[in-house]
């Protein structure tokens, strides 16, 4: 064992300090250390992205990253895209379009779907399945988790669209008196 | 009385019940990163648990030194063979009456088999004591190859050979040679060999269907806690079938059953991986008892793959005879069964080689003839059902390949073939050549709707003109067209001849109504995925005239759920979901008796009506089933005893026979083999339809598993008995990238003897999907010669067979 070093972590809007082994791996500290057990662990070498969490406004597998690494970092986890009365539009597409069986991949999935659509706000459907290669599904075959972000995208442009319409109109309105 | 306000459409679909589309009750909390799953357990004081494994696949140990670890911060015991011998758990017995070892007993007989099991505070302190306990190994031959293994002199299990040499009889009967686990027969070897030597074509087949592995995205885990104050052990973990962990766990460590609580959680996928029993389970439990505190432990991914539950590894050899106008007339069929150091695969008891003997498939085959060697190997132990009813992928992708091994010999077209063998609608109940009963099945209509929906003449078409293209040098692509029709068998089973373990594969639910009108209901069965908390409650909601959303599933605890046999082999619905069915009925004949009292009629003169018993002739005197519930408990009824609850042991007269119709359209790429899956249409028939979202769900993914495990995926071995598919960089899982959008189809005929009709779905994909996509590849090169190469077909692979067809001059 070596020498604990002192972390420094915004998990979820959250503010965390705390001592760490520069061993110690960014999931076992959300999973073990802060109890955020959202984000699984299904294969421990940044293939099946069960694990993914937006790091510094990045998709990340937090399996395969040393706490040591994220000093600092901002963390996003599924528990901070929402929650029973904020229900993020991926969420509710997802059980809307049947996205997920035992539910196992859908943190990460949602994680990652939430952050492709910030990079990416109107993909295509090939742009989706390349955008999500990184996680693995072994229930659903990835069709409705496609459909399922595709009608979150569909759904986030249009509550996007009314929204800057309405702030256009609010100019307006001032402009005109 | 209040007036009946709502249509009787309304008050139907207000229930949610039968062939709804009903959105799932489960995704809330795993939408919200709210699931429970094993690895989210914790507990006061848990500690962590993890194996020192073989790094040989044969090898003698010679002592095992465990000071060192012991010196580790945070180390707190290291458990051996020799600690766990006087507890009688240095061995425990496998689902196939065999018995493995817990914990490396003088030898280990597969890379990765557990050595030692070190406990210590936390996962980093337990990793650190497993580099530091010494193990003295001495290696030996290592046999990975089931014929060599039979020809050997070299003995894997000494513990199955007696002093003087002879070998006892196994679980399943006499054995030729040391290595040799038991033969088992079906069908009549000597008419059906008489009929193919007399038949005018014949054709002949070898095919190995690899070894691979089910791979849930969660791995295999649990925590135990025995508390010495009360005597009670609970034990957490992903558990298929909790109930008969339960009762195994009971048998091998002697605690009596009312003292164990098994749990299963919510559970990351399962597909066949977790219905067995595994030594992380025993040493965690011991660890418990030793250290008075919780232990958990839960594999990687490599300890999954390489260690826990594999599926397939089947040599299998087959004859089939026809006419010349290409009537079969008979099947012989031979496998030799890989199953590893251990005898651990999951069939029932009578079964030693699961259902294979439905290898005769969706054909009117009148003789055929089954044998089945099981062998050891220094590979791991396992032979699940991998997303299949026992063995059924194997004998379904067998008889699909031969069928298109004999088109080829009668040069006949496959679609055709299959259109003059199958098992005519009127011929149901059908009893087939090897055996089964087939309940009900209409395969001439599935075919017929199939092939006109992909417009196969038309594929033909195009195919035939791809093929000139290419001969003209035109193209270097090659289009294949891929068949399955397949027939399942599924819901083990009936007790008359289904057991694990003598456990009888019934299954059961049990319901309580409460005063105001919801209710609960509780099953055998625990769910993986397959989204049981919304589809049981469907069957109900349509039994008892309850809103499925006024109803709770449970299972998994078997402190309250009743004893049912687990979920696995596509038994759920068949058994279980008739458990509820029945269950309900049973409900409703009380209902009727307190309906009939509130109504001032006699039993007789009530009826059932969606939501409520109404007097016969007179639709404006109703109890709704509500009403019927409140007074169930309220209301003092002479004769009738208060509450509203049932229980239903179903054990079922036969198995479900779901089948389908399935069309792979592939293109290849000749110089890369590379694969496009420009198609896939999936027409499936599983009864009666009772969530048509998750079926489509479920066929989805069936065909992705099945994608899979065609076209890539493998548990390989070097000859040192090295896994080389460890991982996940190695051990293939498709990627959205690599999936195609499937389209879904289906036909309705329902099981005779299931009381809705339902005959599950779940594994059907998977076992239709394997010999549609391989057939595919096949397809391609038919017009080149090729009758048969072995899966998966990875680019490698099939660039290598257009390299030995000459495609590359």
């Amino acid at each position: 064992m070596s020498k604990k070093m002192h972390i420094k972590l915004t998990v979820n809007g959250k503010p965390e300090e705390f001592l760490a082994e520069p061993r110690e791996l960014l999931i076992y500290t959300l999973r073990e250390r802060l109890n955020i057990t959202g984000p699984h662990i299904g294969c421990e070498t940044s293939h099946c992205g069960a694990c993914t969490v937006t790091l510094n406004g990045k998709s990340v597998k937090a399996c395969t990253m040393f706490v040591a690494q994220a000093d600092g970092a901002d963390v996003t986890t599924i528990e901070g895209i929402g929650g029973p009365d904020t229900l993020h539009p991926l969420q509710t597409a997802f059980k809307e379009h049947h996205g997920l069986q035992c539910g196992y991949c859908t943190p990460g999935m949602i994680t990652r779907a939430m952050k492709l659509l910030e990079e990416n706000p109107d993909p295509t459907e090939e742009e989706i399945r390349f955008g999500m290669a990184g996680n693995l599904c072994r229930c659903t075959g990835y069709q409705n988790i496609v459909k399922s972000i595709k009608a979150a995208a569909s759904e986030m442009n249009a509550a996007g669209s009314s929204g800057r319409e309405a702030a256009g109109s609010k100019k307006e309105v001032e402009a005109a008196e | 009385m209040k007036d009946d306000v709502e249509n009787r459409e309304d008050r139907v679909a207000n229930l949610k019940g039968l062939g709804c589309s009903r959105k799932r009750v489960e995704d809330a909390r795993f939408t919200q990163g709210k699931g429970n799953y094993v690895d989210d357990i914790k507990l006061d004081g848990m500690i962590f648990g993890d194996f020192v494994r073989s790094p040989y696949a044969h090898a003698r140990i010679k002592s095992i030194d465990a000071s060192a670890a012991l010196e580790v911060p945070g180390v707190l015991a290291v458990l051996t063979a020799k600690d766990l011998e006087p507890l009688g758990l240095h061995w425990m017995p496998t689902l196939a009456g065999d018995k493995q070892m817990v914990l490396a007993d003088g030898k280990v007989l597969f890379q990765g088999q557990e050595v030692a099991f070190v406990v210590a505070e936390d996962r980093y302190a337990a990793a650190d004591g497993i580099e530091l306990v010494e193990v003295d190994y001495e290696e030996l031959p290592v046999i990975v190859d089931p014929f060599e293994a039979l020809k050997s002199d070299v003995v894997l299990r000494e513990d199955l050979v007696a002093e003087d040499g002879s070998l006892p009889d196994g679980a399943h009967g006499p054995r030729k040679h040391a290595n040799h686990i038991f033969t088992w027969e079906a069908g009549d070897k000597d008419p059906t060999e008489e009929v193919i030597a007399n038949a005018e074509v014949v054709a002949e087949e070898s095919m190995y269907y690899h070894r691979t592995h089910p791979c849930p995205l969660e791995t295999c885990g649990c925590v135990a806690s025995m508390d010495k104050v009360n005597g009670k052990l609970t034990l957490w973990g992903t558990f298929q079938a909790p109930h008969a962990i339960r009762t195994v766990v009971s048998l091998i460590s002697g605690i009596e059953e009312h003292n164990i609580r098994v749990i299963s959680p919510d559970i990351g996928g399962g597909f066949g991986n977790k219905v067995g029993a595994y030594p992380g389970y025993v040493c965690s439990v011991v660890a418990s008892i030793v250290t008075g505190k919780p232990v958990k432990w839960i594999e990687d991914r490599m300890d999954n793959l390489m260690t826990t539950a594999f599926a397939r590894d089947y040599w299998m050899t087959g004859k089939i005879s026809a006419t010349k106008e290409g009537k079969i007339t008979g099947l012989h069929c031979h496998v030799t069964a890989d199953h590893g150091g251990f005898d651990a695969c999951a069939d029932p008891t009578k079964f030693p080689a699961g259902f294979m003997n439905i290898c005769t498939g969706s054909y009117d085959i009148p003789t055929a003839y089954l044998a089945v060697d099981g062998v050891y190997t220094n590979k791991a132990p396992g032979g699940v059902s991998y997303r299949c009813s026992f063995r059924v992928t194997e004998a379904v992708y067998f008889i699909e390949r031969m069928i298109e091994v004999l088109a080829i010999e009668l040069n006949m077209d496959a679609a055709e073939l299959r259109r003059v063998n199958f098992i005519r609608k009127e011929q149901f109940p059908y009893t087939a050549a090897l055996g089964w009963e087939y309940d009900s099945g209409d395969y001439h209509t599935a075919w017929e709707k199939a092939l006109k929906a992909v417009d196969y003449e038309g594929l033909r078409a195009e195919q035939a003109q791809r093929i000139a293209d290419f001969k003209a040098g035109k193209t270097r692509s090659l289009m294949g067209i891929g068949l399955s029709f397949f027939t399942e068998i599924v819901g083990a089973g009936p007790v008359k001849n289904c057991d694990i373990l003598g456990l009888g594969m019934f299954d059961s639910c049990e319901i309580r109504i409460h005063p105001t009108g919801s209710a609960i209901a509780r099953l055998g069965t625990i769910s993986q995925g397959q989204g049981h908390a919304t589809t049981f409650a469907q069957i109900l909601a349509s039994e008892i005239g309850l809103p499925a959303d006024s109803i709770t599933i449970e299972e998994g605890d078997t402190d309250t759920a009743p004893y049912g046999l687990g979920t696995y082999g596509s038994r759920s619905t068949p058994v279980a979901g008739a458990a509820t069915a029945m269950a309900g009925r049973k409900i409703r004949a009380k209902a009727q008796m307190i309906a009939a009292y509130l109504l001032e009629v006699h039993d007789n003169d009530v009826e059932f009506d969606v939501d409520r018993f109404v007097v016969k002739g007179a639709p404006e005197r109703f109890k709704t089933m509500k009403e019927i519930a409140f007074a169930a408990y309220n209301q003092a009824i002479p004769g009738i005893e208060p509450g509203l609850e049932a229980v239903s042991y179903y054990d079922p007269p036969n198995m479900t026979y779901p089948f389908g119709a399935y069309v792979c359209v592939m293109d290849i790429d000749v110089d890369t083999g590379v694969t496009d899956i420009r198609r896939f249409y999936a027409l499936d028939d599983c009864g009666t339809r009772i969530n048509p979202m998750i079926i489509e769900g479920q066929v989805h993914g069936g065909l992705t598993e099945a994608l899979a495990v065609a076209m890539g995926q493998e548990i390989a071995y070097d000859d040192m008995g090295n896994v080389k598919t460890g991982t996940l960089m190695d051990f293939f899982l498709p990627t959205a990238w690599e999936v195609p959008n499937y389209e879904t189809d289906y036909t309705v005929t329902p099981s005779p003897h299931h009381p809705i009709g339902a005959k599950g779905v779940g594994e059907s994909p998977h076992v239709g999907g394997v010999p549609a996509f391989s057939n595919a590849v096949h397809d391609a090169f038919r017009a080149f010669g090729l009758r048969h190469t072995n899966m998966p077909h990875d680019h490698w692979r099939i660039w290598r067979t257009a390299h030995e067809l000459g495609l590359h001059a």
